[in-house]
């Protein structure tokens, strides 16, 4: 690993006519992380990515990858692959023609590029399958190929733009596991862009939260999670109730929250409020009660239904409750909720 | 039982067009076979009489020959226009670009009478005489359109990440051509091309203005049916230009798939 950063971004704007996709963006990538890019449609995440790519150029900044200045360099002459989101396998290649594609280009010798691709093959799990054609392929060994395609050319940074958003939730899952798996075998710098927050949390080493072309934190999924720094962090990863009390805006895990019975001692040193419960979900593994407190704000508090929780069962639409909560689980976000 | 009704009713009313659309050319064929001058029904004496008089007849033989000889190289011409105006069509973005493309589009719209006449008076008015290159560049111009059609209609089908893949993985323009965007485009030109000689082969109206002494073989069919002395020659040659017709088309419907060329054809056909 260098000391320089895999990726390096200094203040980077991008526009499309009128409308602005970046505003000023600075982001280093460690070399060897895995790093997400996560946020809506629209939030500029994949803009981004295909300005490392080479694919757009920004309007101003600078892009450096390991140190050196890429910003007008076109894509071919990069030393970073992609897995595109519909993952762009050549129709007319069989799968190891595909695989081995960059380093034909490169002028590999042949006996040497097979080999390799091959290899690539066997690490996505994809023995057996070189002779097929992409249309005779799954959703899902498309997607290997094209992870095998790219990471064949031992990129120095890999770049993965939504490459599970066309599986299904099983397979989904799977290949998360998987690709962190296969990350840290070749410890290639990744840098994957999703909207799905769940993926996000599963994979990364840090993630960076973008919203309508600014990132907004950048950060270990737990400090995301945990100390999220703005209100749309907060409502954007998992649920999170954003009250204002004594002029502070401030953010509250649906799980940190303690339901008590009317009259019940609340604990030394919580903050309580009291509310009606509106409507009880039963979801399996937990309960989500939503509450009307008394000062007008409508949250949402969350129970795992296992034996020792307790009092959760209970709670039934009407009934008149006290909300507890520590302060130190109440955070402070920057930015006021819209 | 009323659904096999209305089944057996489809199947005589397609039958019944295919007779309707097929039937002439089965009699041409049957009469090439007839001894007598004069066609009548039914056919009295069987022979191939008439295929050695087509096979030793010089006229017949010189105007195959041009025939073949201009659609060859109106396809070749075209292949290379109509292939380069879909890229530059479907690749830059400058101001026109709808317009032309529809510019590109129109001359197989246009009637051929008036393609025949505009090309004829620009030969006259620059001195150029006619030959076998005047009946070229008239073909040409409604050949570049097959090509371009088919051409641009796969470009666009084709998803820019390929493109885009390609580079990523380390490909200059060059070898992305030759690579990727050559070989997705190659059964659209060989299936345009093979429209364009059928085109060629058989085109009328735009000859007739730019050719000069010498005739095509439609033109000379043209010309003996008119006459009227050697209607079963002409039935000998026209049998053999179905057969030869046939085998290109075929090949072109095959690689296209038959949904996508039969408007192709009927598009093309309307200039005919």
């Amino acid at each position: 690993m260098s000391n320089e950063p895999a990726i390096d971004i200094r203040g980077v704007a991008k526009s499309f006519g009128p409308t602005t996709v970046l505003h000023d963006i600075n982001l280093e990538v460690l070399d060897g992380e895995f790093f997400t890019m996560l946020g809506p449609s629209g939030s500029g995440k994949t803009t981004l990515l295909r300005m490392v790519a080479g694919f757009e150029t920004p309007d101003r900044g600078e892009i450096r990858l390991h140190g050196d200045e890429v910003t007008q360099r076109p894509a071919h002459l990069r030393p970073v692959n992609t897995v595109f989101q519909d993952y762009a396998l050549f129709p007319h290649m069989d799968v190891v023609t595909n695989v081995e594609y960059g380093l034909r280009v490169a002028g590999v010798k042949r006996g040497v590029r097979r080999e390799r691709a091959n290899a690539a093959l066997a690490m996505v799990r994809l023995e057996g399958f070189s002779e097929r054609r992409p249309a005779q392929l799954s959703g899902g060994q498309r997607q290997r190929v094209a992870l095998a395609r790219a990471i064949v050319n031992e990129p120095s940074v890999l770049l993965l733009d939504e490459p599970l958003g066309a599986l299904d939730l099983k397979l989904r899952q799977e290949m998360q596991t998987e690709l962190k798996a296969i990350q840290r075998r070749i410890g290639i710098t990744f840098v994957y862009v999703t909207h799905d927050q769940e993926e996000a949390m599963a994979m990364s080493d840090r993630i960076a939260i973008m919203n309508q072309g600014v990132i907004e934190q950048v950060g270990t999924p737990r400090e995301i999670y945990e100390l999220p720094s703005t209100a749309f962090v907060a409502s954007f990863i998992g649920t999170s109730n954003v009250i204002v009390r004594n002029g502070r805006t401030q953010s509250l895990r649906p799980e940190r929250l303690r339901l008590l019975g009317a009259g019940t001692k609340v604990p030394e040193g919580s903050n309580a409020e009291a509310g009606t419960v509106t409507d009880v979900m039963y979801l399996g593994m937990m309960t989500r009660i939503f509450v009307h407190l008394d000062s007008g704000d409508d949250i949402v508090a969350v129970r795992t239904n296992d034996d020792s929780a307790g009092g959760a069962t209970d709670v039934e639409t009407g009934a008149h409750i006290v909300v507890a909560w520590r302060p130190e689980d109440a955070f402070a976000l920057e930015s006021e909720l819209v | 039982m009323r659904r096999r009704l209305s089944r057996l009713g489809l199947w005589l009313w397609v039958w019944a067009v295919l007779f309707f659309l097929f039937a002439p050319i089965v009699t041409i064929i049957l009469f090439g076979f007839d001894r007598s001058n004069v066609e009548t029904w039914p056919i009295q004496h069987w022979t191939m009489h008439w295929y050695s008089v087509a096979w030793n007849d010089p006229q017949v033989r010189s105007a195959f020959v041009l025939s073949i000889k201009a659609a060859v190289a109106a396809t070749v011409l075209s292949l290379l226009l109509g292939s380069l105006a879909a890229f530059g069509v479907h690749k830059a973005r400058f101001f026109g670009r709808d317009s032309i493309s529809l510019l590109l589009i129109l001359p197989l719209a246009l009637p051929g009478v008036i393609t025949g006449v505009a090309l004829n008076s620009a030969f006259q008015w620059t001195g150029i005489t006619l030959s076998i290159w005047t009946i070229i560049v008239g073909h040409t111009t409604f050949c570049i359109v097959v090509i371009y059609n088919n051409v641009i209609a796969r470009l666009r089908r084709t998803s820019n990440t390929l493109l885009e893949a390609s580079a990523d993985l380390g490909a200059n323009t060059l070898q992305t051509f030759r690579l990727v965007t050559f070989p997705t485009i190659a059964t659209a030109l060989v299936s345009g091309a093979l429209l364009a000689f059928a085109l060629s082969f058989d085109e009328v109206i735009v000859t007739t203005f730019t050719a000069g002494a010498q005739n095509t073989l439609p033109i000379w069919i043209f010309g003996a049916i008119r006459l009227g002395q050697q209607l079963p020659e002409v039935n000998v040659v026209v049998t053999m230009v179905v057969i030869l017709m046939f085998i290109p088309i075929l090949i072109a419907a095959r690689l296209t798939g038959t949904e996508n060329f039969a408007p192709r054809v009927a598009a093309a056909r309307k200039s005919d």
